[in-house]
């Protein structure tokens, strides 16, 4: 399957891309697809070891199932207001 | 009756405190989050908002809610900005009225305290030094998200 990941703000500028296509198995947590991240080596790996996450804009845990096709938000730390 | 929007326009804060209000009402408050010209003691010429715009909206439009439901079903407005903003121009509003004070205070505070724990937003400032260092912020945990 394939997840869509978008990233934002510091961390869009140290990747110097704001989404990629990423292949998982099936069955595969968020917590695996920021691991297959980060096995591309750099600068991938500056994403954090356990970032903030959403699915389909909704926050979820490193142990979430994701699902072909999902939108999957890498969050730095918030600063609005 | 609740009300949000993340925009790119200039708040209006009158706009957004018309939006709440009634006869029932004794108590009407507004809050507006503004670009202060210093951070951390380093002059600051501006700031650049960044947003996850689609989840912002789900985001801010659940807040709102839980704000309404803290102060009994009051109206509550809110409104976050994105794009670069000036000195002194609004970041964000919150309107919210109800029949006594202390549950309007509430439910505005628990807006601005959420919208700092979980709006998937960033803010870029700029010195007036000419240099430009995103602000340190929260990590949002999905326990505290809806």
């Amino acid at each position: 399957m394939t997840v869509r990941v978008l990233f934002f703000a510091a961390h869009r500028e140290l990747l110097g891309a704001s989404e990629t296509i990423v292949d998982l198995p099936d069955g595969a947590t968020v917590g695996e697809l920021v691991q297959a991240l980060r096995a591309r080596g750099a600068p991938w790996d500056l994403i954090p070891d356990r970032p903030a996450v959403a699915v389909n804009r909704k926050y979820a845990d490193g142990s979430h199932t994701l699902g072909n096709g999902d939108e999957v938000a890498v969050i730095p730390p918030v600063a609005g207001g | 009756m609740v009300w949000s929007d993340v925009t790119t326009e200039p708040i209006e804060p009158g706009a957004v405190l018309g939006r709440v209000g009634g006869r029932s009402d004794g108590a009407v408050i507004l809050f507006l989050g503004t670009v202060r010209d210093t951070n951390d003691g380093r002059p600051v010429s501006g700031m650049e908002y960044h947003g996850y715009e689609a989840m912002a909206q789900e985001q801010l439009a659940a807040i709102v809610v839980e704000a309404s439901e803290i102060a009994g079903g009051a109206p509550v407005a809110a409104v976050h900005r994105l794009g670069a903003l000036d000195l002194g121009e609004i970041s964000v509003a919150i309107a919210v009225s109800t029949p006594h004070r202390g549950s309007a205070f509430e439910a505005s505070r628990h807006v601005i305290e959420e919208i700092k724990k979980r709006l998937p937003v960033w803010k870029k400032e700029h010195y007036v030094d000419g240099k430009t260092d995103w602000v340190e912020g929260i990590q949002p945990m999905p326990e505290t998200a809806s």
